[in-house]
């Protein structure tokens, strides 16, 4: 089934700052924001929880270094042992760059694939076929739904326009994911 | 650093007061159009060194190492010079893109993307040489721990230039992640604004369908302080362990613990010139002057200075400690490298990395870009003939006298180095045709704090503003969201 949403565009971080901030206040649920660059501040206003990738970094850097750190001594020490100059076979301070690197590489390239793979779940932006959306070039958009059966899309337009500095109001039918 | 205490920190660092849609327009510009006459010069010319370096390699690969003027004493020479050199490039551009992203300086916004597409460019020149060096490049891929039938026999974890290999590797794998994640976001917004054709296929595909919403801003902004926070000690890491190949060694000039350090330091100095040589250019070539400003380039040729200082003191503390030491094999070393029969490439190098820079004291200087162009290409002279020097002074003349010899290059060491360059250059002025130069999603958050809020009341339009569509327009009809008029028509 699909819904009513009204899509409020705003020309400056300020106001769409502020619209956001009023808009939650009045109890409209906000969607979504989108917009051609991050805005300080915009995570709060919305009340989004933080990123969790830093944990995803932590568990796959210490996946790199316990694993790089047993590939050098398991080969080493143990699979084939090497003999250099008589030294001891788990000489692990010169297992240290290799570990490291690998810790790097693997809390990077793990990072980057929870990244791709929780962007896949984000929401497709609303927007009318064939037409070109600016909230990459110049512009942000505030997707706010419908709070109860009470909702004056006409009258909301008119506020966000008259008090809250938006550009362009518009109502779209959005497709409801679920 | 262009410090915070700085007392024109208020003033914008991007000029002529740019609206959202102008930076779209001025960075997308120079990718829309076809390529100027200029540009195709340039490209002829990188195309024929790197053929040049094409048939040094085919001719090496056919005939083997002895076609290079290496000998049994000098077992390194241009290749190892030219792998330390492309790596050092590199530097700045991580240091650009992560560290500075840590330490919230804005101004990196502008030059971030070229820097970053510079180190991933010089990584992969420098990626060449140990590979051609190695003799039979066809098992190049025995550098790695696999499970084989030899044994199985594994690589040799102790091994410096093994560490080498994770260290480059990773080194190259990062930061192209790192610069293509940055990059998504421009890639939607050139998805949005070309015309449907093989140009906008092809950015759709990499854009990935970002669509800038808030959690997904958010989320970009959480990854890429990640993998700054990743790539500041990788970045320190990278050419410690190249210095490890020298420092680890037993030979009097190479056997020091201040390797690391000073070739970190080194590689930081060789960057930010080549970073600055190339967007003297790209700047003027592209029509950017908006973007990398003056004081863009005077906050570089602060580090620069800061960076060739820190080099001039690794130089003399290297001179100390060769006498401090009182071994007369490494005091040798050192009055050998001053005055021996290569003292002429350590004037050449103590010239262009110690003295040279010190004009940049001034202010003027540093505002005369003609004058820091130059000095640019001579710490890129300077820094290629420090690894020269450090690398054959000291092999020439080691323990043994009986068994002295000193380099010459031939043709096909020269052709080798060349076709870098080419190959170097090739890539870069791709990106430049390809590619937004300027990292727009960044320079816009830069645009957008450095605009006072609810401009919109008081000002009147730009009046020359170059913008098809008006940036301040409040014509709800026409300028709907998500209708363009370009888009409409």
């Amino acid at each position: 089934m699909s819904r009513r949403v009204l899509v409020a565009a705003f020309d400056e971080e300020h106001a769409l700052l502020g619209a956001v901030r009023a808009l939650r206040a009045g109890g409209h649920p906000v969607l979504d924001v989108f917009g051609p660059h991050p805005v300080h501040g915009l995570d709060d206003a919305l009340g989004l929880r933080p990123s969790r990738l830093p944990w995803v970094c932590l568990a796959f850097g210490l996946l790199g270094l316990a694993g790089g750190f047993l590939l050098q001594a398991w080969t080493s020490a143990v699979d084939w042992p090497l003999d250099v100059g008589g030294k001891p076979l788990l000489s692990w301070p010169a297992f240290v760059p290799v570990a490291f690197e690998l810790t790097v590489l693997f809390a990077g390239l793990g990072s980057v694939a929870a990244f791709f793979f929780v962007q896949r779940r984000t929401g497709r932006p609303p927007g009318v076929p064939g037409v070109k959306p600016r909230w990459l070039d110049d512009r942000f958009a505030v997707v706010v739904g419908a709070a109860d059966a009470t909702f004056d899309p006409e009258a909301l337009a008119r506020d966000l326009e008259a008090r809250h500095g938006a550009v362009a109001v518009e109502a779209h039918l959005v497709e409801d994911p679920s | 650093m262009a410090d915070n205490s700085h007392p024109a920190r208020e003033t914008p660092w991007i000029l002529g007061r740019k609206t959202l849609a102008e930076v779209t327009a001025d960075v997308a510009r120079p990718l829309e159009r076809r390529p100027s006459r200029l540009w195709k010069a340039g490209f002829a010319v990188s195309l024929l060194f790197l053929g040049v370096g094409l048939v040094s390699i085919g001719y090496l690969f056919l005939t083997g190492i002895g076609v290079w003027g290496l000998n049994r004493t000098v077992g390194w020479a241009f290749d190892i010079t030219n792998f330390v050199f492309w790596v050092g490039i590199g530097h700045a551009g991580t240091l650009i893109s992560a560290v500075l992203l840590l330490f919230r300086q804005r101004w990196r916004t502008s030059v971030n993307r070229a820097a970053e597409a510079m180190t991933i460019f010089a990584v992969m020149c420098a990626g060449i040489f140990p590979l051609i060096h190695m003799g039979r490049p066809w098992f190049a891929y025995w550098v790695f721990p696999y499970p084989n039938t030899r044994g199985p026999l594994w690589v040799n974890f102790r091994s410096p230039l093994l560490w080498d290999v994770f260290a480059i590797g990773t080194y190259f794998t990062i930061s192209l992640v790192f610069w293509f994640v940055g990059m998504i976001p421009d890639l939607a917004t050139l998805r949005d604004r070309t015309v449907p054709g093989l140009r906008q296929r092809i950015y759709r595909m990499l854009a990935l369908g970002w669509s800038g919403s808030a959690k997904s801003w958010q989320r970009h902004e959480a990854l890429s302080l990640l993998l700054a926070g990743l790539a500041t000690p990788l970045v320190l890491s990278v050419h410690s362990v190249v210095s490890f190949d020298f420092a680890t060694s037993l030979l009097p000039g190479w056997h020091a613990t201040i390797f690391p350090p000073y070739f970190v330091a080194g590689a930081v100095f060789s960057g930010f010139g080549m970073v600055l040589t190339l967007l003297l250019v790209a700047r003027k070539v592209m029509g950017l002057e908006a973007y990398v400003t003056k004081r863009h380039i005077d906050a570089m040729c602060r580090i620069l200075l800061a960076m060739g200082m820190l080099v001039g003191l690794a130089y003399a503390t290297e001179f100390f400690m060769a006498w401090w030491s009182g071994n007369p094999y490494e005091r040798f070393a050192f009055l050998n490298r001053a005055f021996g029969p290569l003292g002429w490439a350590y004037a050449v190098m103590v010239v262009c990395n110690v003295i040279v820079p010190q004009a940049l004291w001034s202010p003027k200087v540093r505002g005369r870009l003609g004058l820091v162009f130059a000095i640019t290409i001579l710490v890129n002279v300077g820094m290629w003939f420090e690894r020269f020097v450090i690398i054959v002074s000291s092999l020439e003349r080691d323990f043994l006298p009986s068994s002295w010899a000193s380099f010459t290059p031939t043709l096909t060491d020269l052709g080798t180095f060349l076709g870098s360059f080419g190959l170097f250059f090739t890539l870069f002025l791709l990106f430049c045709r390809f590619v937004p130069v300027i990292a727009m999603a960044e320079v816009k958050a830069v645009v957008s704090h450095e605009t006072p809020p609810r401009v919109r009341s008081c000002a009147v339009p730009a009046p020359s503003s170059p913008s098809s569509h008006g940036p301040r327009s409040t014509d709800s009809a026409a300028a709907a969201v998500g209708a363009d008029e370009r888009g409409a028509s």
